[in-house]
């Protein structure tokens, strides 16, 4: 069984043989939750036994009290298969391990990510703001940030 | 005592300077706001920083304080080329939590109008691709000229339909929101036919236009590898040998019912980008003229009626939405919490993942050529800044 050639069941087992502790839901796409320690080790699984090499999106949840929850999306462009992987940080927790040592197109999503949640990825190469100017203040994203934000250049 | 330089120069292994050359906020092939910081040995670039983020108006924070018959209009400041497309993914998203059912006549709309909507933004691409290359290319405005023309026409059948020339909110949730006018169809018709022989005709002046090969051939190469790497998507990745357009992939709004071929180009550089969409355009073509074909009669919204619509609720649920827009996979990522907004909206810009593999590919070439790359990426800095 090649890469290229793995079905949405076989998937579904392969995920549930490597990671035990995670929740597969759905089909369209295929939703994977993961702890937090195995989301880099999920992306290179997803990527070499599952083909999944297309990198669609990266991006983040804050679910207030409960913490911020990281989400990626992959794709295998031949079969069809479509992961939508899910993490939650934990309450106060604003760390994750970057996916940029799997896929290069993390580099910027997780710029984008660190600039509106304040995710510090580790072992991204060069995690700076990237919409916002460097010396902007907060995280727009975070629900603590309200709309008519307390910070300069506003107040 | 030794000091420590603080100038930007370095030295390189032959002795001779390293240059920082700004291009942006304001460059003309930028087509909008995007700075680059290139580093320069000779002509070469050798490195470069992006800069992004000029247009920025977080769109994520405003769809959770817009309802979701509000936000539909403003998804389309987005992508603002292509706004019907942008629409089309949040509207996508948010029936597909609600399980809100579309009649098969607003599906055909959607298919007619993202159609059209594709040939436009490929027509503006053409033409401003073609200025930036100008002066190689004999007569600089002429092809640009000529796309413009073309496009109008599209924009003038929009306005019939819609009002709006550019920014359309004619997506709603459940549907959209005009049927077509008396005579539109045949118009419509008129446009396709027309624009169809026309790209005949540009094809055959830059394809014999040896200036036109040497500025695109060979010129900025994705590898396949690099391409899905980074998520490049739409004309793009299939222009790297990826056969992946959404429409055949995950079908939509009833595109299984028309008949397509997706173009693909495995040299991954500038020319095969243009070749992929000059099928594009005709192949667009095609499935507008399938579609009027087959236009089902019936209503053109499951929620008729101004108030249904705008005290549309969405239940608790989650879903990503994707559609294939006119520069590649324009997807929405949708947290619904039972009330009139969302709790949290993800914006899948495609321009954002294709310009990201600008540093990647550019260091190696020419400054001409990066102009020539970054105009095949085809960017719209609304859509990446978001």
């Amino acid at each position: 069984m090649s890469s290229a050639t793995v079905s949405a069941d076989e998937a579904r087992a392969l995920i549930a043989e490597r990671f035990s502790g995670s929740q597969v839901e759905g089909t369209s796409p295929m939703v994977v939750t993961v702890a937090p320690d195995a989301w880099l080790p999920f992306a290179a699984f997803a990527k070499e036994t599952l083909g999944c090499r297309f990198f669609s999106f990266l991006s983040a949840t804050d679910w207030k009290d409960e913490g911020l929850e990281v989400v990626a999306k992959v794709d295998n462009a031949d079969t069809n298969l479509s992961l939508l992987v899910k993490s939650r940080l934990g309450a106060g927790v604003t760390t994750c391990a970057s996916l940029v040592p799997v896929y290069r197109g993390a580099d910027w999503m997780e710029r984008e990510c660190y600039d509106m949640f304040g995710i510090r990825f580790e072992g991204h190469p060069d995690l700076r703001r990237i919409l916002l100017q460097d010396d902007w203040v907060g995280h727009p994203l975070l629900k603590s940030y309200a709309v008519d934000t307390p910070y300069p250049p506003y107040r | 005592m030794t000091t420590v330089s603080t100038t930007r120069q370095e030295l390189d292994y032959a002795g001779s300077e390293r240059l920082t050359m700004n291009m942006g906020p304001q460059h003309p092939s930028a087509h909008g706001v995007f700075r680059a910081i290139l580093q320069l040995e000779g002509e070469t670039v050798v490195g470069v920083d992006a800069v992004i983020g000029y247009l920025h108006r977080c769109h994520e924070k405003l769809a959770e304080t817009l309802t979701y018959a509000q936000y539909p209009s403003i998804a389309s400041k987005t992508d603002y080329v292509a706004a019907m497309t942008s629409e089309f993914a949040y509207v996508m998203a948010a029936e597909t939590i609600g399980k809100i059912e579309v009649p098969k006549r607003a599906q055909y709309l959607r298919v007619i109008t993202s159609e059209l909507q594709r040939v436009a933004s490929h027509l503006l691409w053409l033409g401003t691709w073609c200025l930036d290359m100008g002066g190689a290319l004999g007569g600089g405005a002429t092809i640009f000229l000529y796309c413009i023309r073309e496009r109008e026409d599209i924009l003038d059948l929009f306005e019939s339909l819609v009002g709006a020339r550019l920014l359309y909110g004619f997506y709603q949730v459940g549907g959209v929101r005009y049927d077509i006018p008396d005579g539109w169809a045949a118009k419509c018709r008129e446009t396709v036919d027309l624009i169809d022989q026309r790209i005949n005709e540009y094809q055959r002046m830059l394809e014999e236009n040896p200036f036109f090969l040497v500025r695109t051939q060979g010129v900025g190469v994705i590898s396949r590898d690099l391409a899905e790497d980074v998520g490049i998507s739409g004309p793009l990745l299939r222009g790297s040998g990826v056969a992946f357009d959404l429409r055949r992939a995950a079908p939509y709004s009833s595109y299984e019912d028309f008949e397509f071929k997706i173009p693909v180009e495995t040299a991954g550089d500038c020319f095969a980008r243009y070749r992929v969409r000059m099928v594009e355009f005709r192949e667009s073509l095609a499935i507008v003229r399938q579609a009027l074909d087959k236009l089902p009669d019936g209503p053109i919204s499951s929620r008729p009626g101004l108030k249904s619509v705008a005290q549309t609720r969405i239940p608790k649920g989650e879903t990503y939405a994707r559609v294939e827009g006119a520069r590649g996979e324009v997807g929405c990522y949708l947290i619904a919490d039972g009330s009139a907004k969302p709790y949290r909206m993800k914006w899948r810009g495609a321009s954002f993942s294709n310009l990201a593999v600008l540093p990647h590919v550019i260091p190696g070439h020419k400054v001409a050529d990066v102009v020539a790359i970054m105009g095949s990426v085809d960017p719209v800095f609304g859509e990446v800044d978001r």
